[in-house]
């Protein structure tokens, strides 16, 4: 008896085959979120540069920066989230595209200085760190004196020399205000942390980002590592080979994503492994509502 | 900052223990060989000390002037800024204490050395000037041997913590090029000065803070060690002061 072969079955053969060399490949293309304001798709799973990028003038470990920020893109990453505060974390993002080339990146940077007069100065200098001809976000960093920033942002955006408008905040700080402000201005993100413990935003910011059509990036995925540091004590659950996670950290970026208002989450790392790990997190099977819940319950008992 | 208070010490950490540890690993090896110089410089002091000199007070404010400000400008504006914002303002508090430290010992000569671990009359008979002299060594216990101790410290175990914490031995700090040691071994040398000169101590005192709440943000484990140096100093010199009060000699 001769079993006909169809291409689709041909073509899922050579995937798999594929898969066995390359594991970027192993569950499928990476998860796109939609920018609401614009319809744009973004990789789901992006890079932060919080602590891990600021390696100041040590070639090393800016070289290891590079590859960091290599393997990224190769996985199909985007987003690079940085910030004036992050010492010299812009200068290392900065020589890493230059070595790079033509990397594919969604530049989001923040604005982070009491003066309002002075934030299109700060936004100039980083422009000159990363090297690129414009961002494509700017961010109000912990919306310090937003009201100056945000009008500034706006007239940038206005002018053609920035695509996109935001926020941020961090660890739950000031959520009263985040709100005010999405309901009043036409923001195109907000940046908040949220991950697997930290889930206040559920209740208001999350709900408020899908109605208002605001594009949401998470920051603090793992609590600065101190997450998977404590979950990993314990074996990994049944919970995650059900939706395809290989390790905590994929679980716990599993969960982000899996909010349907997350466009982006931003985890840092200073490891190529663990770059490959995050974004294909963003690949494969997503939880549901009851999988979310049995993720909770595990970490909160880990 | 609005809502300062929602803010924990850990909010403001910039850079990992990898990377702190590493400025140190680079910088010894872009100065070597420097570290014997001023490790030199600081067994210099230390004898000075111990056979206390008329020019000694000169002498070790010139060099810890001096050291302060080679921290002030090759660690903290040339290394640590990069990383960390803070460090401009640490190297203006380093370049204000070389300057103390110049005016009070080397300008207004100021400092006056005691021999803490020469018994008095030995100093006396050894002291060419004599016994009424300004620059007599006398013994005042606690405070002299603590500081002697400190800065014997901070010139040779102090560079040795990375090795017993399992970090590479080329991280070391060294006196009078890493801020620490720069710092303790200051503190020890002014705890052996006959007049305790606080407004010396005050900055040495707050740079132990200082780096005991960097490296604990950082959660390592030799985060209390300078810190509590420091507070053994603060009860060392209050002994010290409490005794030289009641002397007539002091």
């Amino acid at each position: 008896m001769t079993v006909p072969i169809h291409r689709r079955d041909a073509l899922r053969v050579l995937a798999g085959a594929a898969a066995m060399t390359t594991p970027a490949l192993a569950q499928g293309p990476v998860l796109m979120r939609k920018i609401p304001s614009t319809g744009e798709m973004l990789p789901a799973v992006g890079l932060g540069t919080w602590i891990t990028f600021n390696v100041g003038n040590d070639r090393e470990a800016r070289a290891s920066c590079a590859d960091v920020m290599r393997a990224f893109f190769a996985a199909g990453g985007r987003m690079i989230d940085s910030s004036p505060m992050y010492g010299s974390s812009q200068g290392v993002i900065g020589d890493g595209l230059k070595a790079i080339g033509n990397a594919n990146v969604f530049s989001a940077e923040k604005v982070w200085i009491s003066s309002g007069p002075r934030g299109a100065a700060q936004i100039e200098a980083s422009r000159k760190f990363w090297g690129v001809p414009k961002f494509d976000l700017l961010q109000v960093h912990n919306l310090l004196s937003w009201e100056e920033h945000l009008r500034t942002l706006f007239a940038m955006k206005a002018a053609g020399q920035l695509r996109y408008v935001g926020i941020t905040t961090s660890e739950g700080r000031r959520h009263g205000d985040v709100e005010k402000i999405m309901r009043v201005h036409s923001l195109d993100f907000v940046q908040l942390s949220y991950n697997v413990l930290d889930r206040e935003a559920e209740n208001r910011i999350l709900p408020l980002a899908q109605e208002r059509g605001i594009a949401v990036i998470v920051n603090r995925p793992f609590r600065e590592g101190d997450l998977v540091r404590t979950v990993m004590r314990r074996p990994l659950p049944p919970v995650a080979a059900e939706v395809g996670a290989t390790s905590w950290a994929q679980l716990i970026l599993k969960f982000i994503v899996s909010h349907p208002a997350v466009t982006c989450v931003i985890p840092a790392t200073t490891r190529v492994d663990h770059v490959q790990e995050n974004v294909n997190s963003a690949r494969g099977p997503l939880p549901d509502a009851a999988l979310r819940a049995r993720i909770v319950a595990q970490v909160e008992k880990a | 900052m609005s809502e300062w208070w929602t803010y924990s010490l850990t909010s403001f950490l910039l850079f990992s223990a990898r990377t702190y540890y590493r400025l140190f690993e680079l910088y010894n090896l872009d100065v070597w060989p420097l570290q014997v110089a001023t490790l030199a410089l600081g067994v210099a002091i230390l004898v000075i000390i111990l056979r206390a000199p008329a020019w000694g007070g000169r002498a070790v404010s010139a060099i810890l002037g001096g050291l302060w400000l080679l921290v002030a400008w090759a660690y903290h504006l040339e290394r640590y800024d990069p990383i960390n914002f803070a460090a401009r303002y640490y190297a203006m508090g380093f370049a204000l204490q070389a300057a103390l430290l110049i005016w009070t010992g080397v300008i207004r000569n100021g400092l006056t050395f005691q021999t803490p671990l020469i018994p008095a009359k030995a100093g006396i008979q050894n002291n060419p000037l004599g016994a009424r002299s300004p620059w007599a060594p006398v013994f005042t216990g606690v405070s002299g041997a603590y500081g002697l101790a400190l800065l014997a410290y901070a010139l040779l175990l102090h560079p040795l913590i990375p090795l017993s914490l399992g970090r590479p031995w080329t991280q070391g700090e060294v006196f009078g090029l890493a801020p620490d040691p720069t710092a303790i071994g200051t503190i020890g040398i002014l705890l052996t000065i006959r007049r305790l000169p606080w407004h010396l101590l005050t900055l040495p005192l707050l740079w132990c803070i200082v780096t005991g709440l960097t490296l604990w943000t950082m959660e390592q484990p030799e985060a209390p060690l300078v810190p509590i140096l420091a507070i053994l100093a603060v009860l060392a010199a209050t002994w010290k002061t409490r005794t030289s009060q009641a002397a007539p000699d002091g």
